[in-house]
């Protein structure tokens, strides 16, 4: 029907190469402005990261791209098609993967490409050596019989790369391709659509990932629903040349050491990495009052290359100060034992299934402990178990030397948790939250009003008391979720997976008030599938496939994994090294 | 110590009860459950019963002319559930009117009914009643009779009757439809606003992840029970005292019985549906589930309670099913207590095994509430 789609992706750049053509969009869903006045260009043989932090309107821009959404205001064409007038004609072109593909988890690998190729009008009889060259690509056929639903997050993915691809789209439109995904299997997925770009595809990558940014060929920086960068991320990145910094080797006052420089006027930016603390100056700013401090506390300062990251908060204007109020109202933590969570030889089986296979470790007081991992690899579960959520199938777990599951109410006094997602009472407003975490770990009135008036004026709700706690801003919800957390100021907090999708400068802002605690000597246990993220721990527990394959602090596992050719990996870089080491080995590689 | 230790306690269920209280009453799928059903069905049934006794019409072929039958006529035309009175003159038009439909009921007065009354003080008039509705038709039968009877006859049903038989409804002797629907209704209602208050406490929070906040709280199983199971006494019992307060004062039922041995039944009554629905709601993990939980439960519980067909009608196995059903012994008691003053032995005998299934639904929901953590 459309001669345009039967053409090889190569030769669709014949004259212009632009694929993607954003003109004045804009979109409103209710009182939320998703997508603001956005207009921009992408092109044939490139790949394009749609980049930014959740519901910055990435997911909103592809709907609207894919012809599932219809914009408020302004025009979109893709392929020359206007998404709104061609809308059939749009669906011929494109590709597209949603954040959860639409696999049909009974059916195996092959009867989903079959049925995805009858749905796209093609017979699949004849196409045995399309199918042999996507599951090539894929690396999926030694699993064509597999059902989809028993299929790793991975795999999972490369399945609906697959099927998306079907059809020999012009454009290809992924939708956070590597949410759940391992990071060996992040690899394949890159390895591929490079493959495709090189063919001529135009590929549209949106991540809430910074780091993913740097690996684009051209980068559409989103931030509440405006477009607040266009272009190669090396031109973002390098406007910040001379900026980055390491103190290396702080060691154990790194955290003290963080707060005071994101408290200099000079500072912008500032994160833990392992034992060095790494700071991005302000635009203007000279390096002598960094320079100052990092002689005081006998630290080497070197020049490092800025990330993607550093350049998206210099271009929000930098991230919060140092302080934690939070923190400097608890008073330090006391603990009869050294060890505040420990567990042995923890185990759980559901059915066949081993979620969590043998796993010990000691966590000391006031350590900043964390459970590295993908999706899937145990983390929740061994998480699930220490705080006494789930019984352990064999093995132990205690939290201040009491297993959780039988110790009494009070001791359950003894630890913070927050939840994946925010797990607050939607139907209850933003202070009725607050009274019933104050009251439910049975605070006396007094108390109650205390502290609730001080986390109001800690996290700066007072606007948003009657407001429901959905209708928040997402920094704001996450202080909400901390501050009822915190409420009965528990020597331990269990945090899981706390910094999901949120944007860097409310992660920076949550990882203040943690350096703080933990200064206070609160033990924080913390999840999480950011491998930069762990940077922040003093020690760090890695899952992988329900084992802890690894144990140490951040700069001994990176430092493993260094090697002549990468001198320097990053925390995802010392997970690769583990698992390709490991006996573990990924299945596809079979 | 022990008093500081309760008195925690006591906050902790404080605060538990407000948020519970605040999420039922906010949920907009709550709202419709629990408040709508019943008041829009309270007063459907009450005019759909009404519609049932009232607005009829009856055929009367009158062949007599003296005073008696006169007075019969004039009886019925301002009779007050009598519509219009058809008159006739002949037999055959009689039956037209009742084959087509025309009116429910027709009235052949003989040549000698007046002469008959004047001997004999009684006299006999054919009723035909249409037996396709057939409760309708009874119940006209049961107001023919009462204007007969104000009036010293007797109404006969049978065309050639060999002895009259008179009918007569102990405790609602006009078989007032809405007497006894009412207060069967307002057990229903409140049997499921109970259960589906609960059957989506807990599911409700387990799909938004709230519950694991609440496990990990120093609130113990027990206290996320009570606290779960309070409110929603509260909320379901002032709505079956509203539905009450409506029966009498709206609806002009006479309530005979003692409202105090009422008042005990409908908390127990209430506490063994909290019980079911906080079991259904351990069980669920959405409240999708929950939701269906509480139909395939709730659905055939008043279909084997008793409130639309007698449960000694049924087979033996679904009336010893019966007894394990609040609603049936509830049904027993605000019927009774409604109609025929119902003496507190009998009370109490309906009253223990509401006691009982609400003491063994609520330990089992902990139960679930707790073993689903492994």
């Amino acid at each position: 029907m459309y001669p345009v789609a039967a053409l090889p992706p190569s030769s669709a750049a014949e004259h212009d190469d632009t694929a993607i053509i954003i003109d004045h969009v804009d979109k409103h869903f209710g009182n939320v402005h998703a997508l603001r006045d956005l207009s921009a260009e992408i092109h044939y043989g490139r790949l394009t990261g749609l980049v930014g932090p959740d519901g910055a309107g990435k997911t909103t821009l592809m709907r609207i791209l894919t012809g599932l959404l219809v914009p408020d205001a302004g025009h979109a064409t893709l392929a020359g098609f206007d998404v709104v007038a061609n809308n059939d004609a749009i669906h011929v072109v494109s590709g597209y993967m949603p954040q959860r593909f639409g696999l049909y988890e009974d059916l195996t690998v092959m009867e989903n490409m079959h049925l995805y190729a009858q749905l796209r009008g093609m017979d699949a009889g004849r196409h045995i050596d399309l199918f042999t060259k996507l599951l090539d690509f894929t690396r999926l056929a030694p699993f064509t019989g597999r059902l989809a639903g028993k299929l790793s997050g991975g795999m999972k993915q490369k399945l609906g790369l697959a099927c998306a691809l079907m059809a020999r789209p012009r454009v290809l439109l992924l939708d956070e391709p590597s949410v759940g995904v391992d990071p060996v299997s992040r690899q394949d997925l890159w390895r591929m659509v490079q493959a495709l770009t090189g063919e001529g595809m135009a590929v549209v990558w949106s991540t809430a990932y910074l780091d993913e940014a740097e690996r684009c060929d051209s980068v559409l920086l989103l931030n509440e629903g405006r477009l607040a960068f266009a272009g190669p991320p090396g031109e973002l990145t390098g406007r910040l040349k001379g900026r980055s910094f390491r103190l290396e080797a702080v060691g154990a006052q790194r955290r003290a050491v963080l707060a005071e420089a994101l408290d200099l006027d000079t500072i912008g930016d500032g994160v833990i990495q392992g034992a060095g603390v790494r700071v991005v100056l302000r635009a203007g700013a000279g390096p002598e009052k960094i320079q100052a401090l990092a002689g005081r506390v006998g630290a080497r300062l070197t020049p490092v290359p800025a990330r993607f990251e550093d350049a998206f908060i210099d271009l929000l204007g930098g991230g919060p100060g140092g302080t934690s109020a939070l923190a400097e109202r608890l008073s330090p933590v006391e603990l009869t034992s050294d060890i505040a969570v420990s567990c042995h030889n923890l185990t759980k089986r559901f059915g066949d299934f081993i979620a969590t296979d043998n796993v010990s470790f000691k966590v000391h007081k006031g350590e900043i402990f964390g459970l590295l991992g993908p999706n899937g690899a145990g983390k929740s579960t061994t998480f699930k178990m220490l705080c006494g959520l789930l019984k352990p199938t064999g093995g132990e777990a205690h939290v201040v030397g009491l297993d959780l599951r039988r110790a009494p109410g009070i001791a359950k006094a003894q630890l913070g948790y927050m939840a994946q997602k925010f797990s607050l009472y939607g139907l209850l407003s933003v202070r009725q939250n607050l009274e019933f975490s104050a009251g439910v770990y049975g605070l006396d009135s007094t108390t109650q009003r205390e502290r609730i008036e001080e986390m109001i004026r800690i996290f700066d709700l007072h606007d948003w008391l009657s407001a429901a706690p959905d209708s928040l801003p997402l920094g704001h919800k996450q202080r909400l979720a901390l501050a009822c957390a915190l409420m009965h100021h528990p020597p331990v907090l269990f945090l899981d997976e706390p910094t999901s999708g949120v944007d860097p400068i409310t992660r920076r802002e949550f990882w203040t008030h943690i350096n703080g605690l933990a200064r206070k000597g609160v033990t924080i246990m913390v999840t999480t599938h950011f491998m930069d993220e762990a940077e922040y721990c003093d020690r760090v527990a890695m899952l992988y496939r329900a084992r802890l394959i690894a144990l140490d602090t951040p700069d001994v596992l990176k430092r493993d994994a260094a090697s002549a050719d990468r001198p320097d990996p990053t925390m995802e870089d010392a997970f690769i090294h583990l698992v390709e080491t490991s006996a573990l080995t990924d299945e596809v590689k079979i | 110590m022990f008093y500081h230790d309760f008195r925690t306690m006591l906050i902790r269920l404080r605060a538990q009860f407000i948020k519970e209280l605040l999420c039922i009453l906010r949920d907009p799928r709550n709202r419709v459950v629990v408040f709508v059903p019943p008041l829009m069905q309270l007063l459907i049934f009450s005019y759909a019963a009404t519609m049932e006794v009232r607005n009829l019409d009856i055929a009367v072929y009158n062949q007599d002319t003296g005073r008696a039958a006169q007075e019969l006529v004039w009886h019925l035309e301002a009779a007050r559930f009598i519509a219009q009175v058809h008159h006739v003159h002949s037999n055959t038009a009689l039956r037209e009117q009742l084959v087509q439909g025309k009116v429910i009921a027709a009235i052949a007065i003989p040549a000698d009914f007046s002469r008959t009354v004047a001997v004999s003080g009684s006299g006999h008039a054919q009723v035909l009643v249409d037996g396709r509705r057939s409760n309708s038709g009874q119940i006209v039968v049961g107001y023919l009779s009462s204007i007969a009877r104000d009036i010293r006859f007797t109404a006969d049903t049978a065309p050639i009757p060999e002895t009259s038989v008179t009918v007569r409804h102990w405790f609602n002797p006009n078989l007032v439809y809405l007497w006894f629907m009412v207060p069967g209704l307002t057990g229903t209602l409140a049997f499921f606003s109970a259960l589906m208050i609960t059957a989506l406490s807990i599911a409700r929070e387990r799909e938004l992840g709230t519950f694991d906040q609440l496990l990990v709280s120093p609130a113990s199983t027990l206290e996320i029970i009570l606290s779960k199971s309070l409110p929603a006494l509260v909320i379901s019992s002032l709505l079956a005292l509203l539905m009450i307060t409506l029966a009498i004062w709206f609806f002009r039922i006479p309530f005979t019985g003692s409202f105090g041995l009422l008042l005990i039944g409908l908390v127990l009554f209430i506490l063994s549906a909290v019980g079911i629905g906080l079991v259904i709601s351990a069980i669920s993990m959405t409240q999708q589930q929950a939701i269906l939980g509480g139909f395939v439960i709730g659905v055939p519980t008043v279909l084997i309670s008793g409130f639309a067909t007698p449960v000694e009608n049924m087979p033996l196995l679904l009336q010893w099913l019966a007894q394990a059903i609040p609603l049936t012994h509830f049904l027993i008691i605000i019927e009774g207590c409604f109609l025929k003053a119902l003496p507190p032995r009998d009370v109490l005998a309906n009253l223990w095994p509401l006691a009982v299934i609400a003491f063994t639904m609520l330990p089992i929901a902990m139960i679930f509430a707790r073993s689903r953590l492994q």
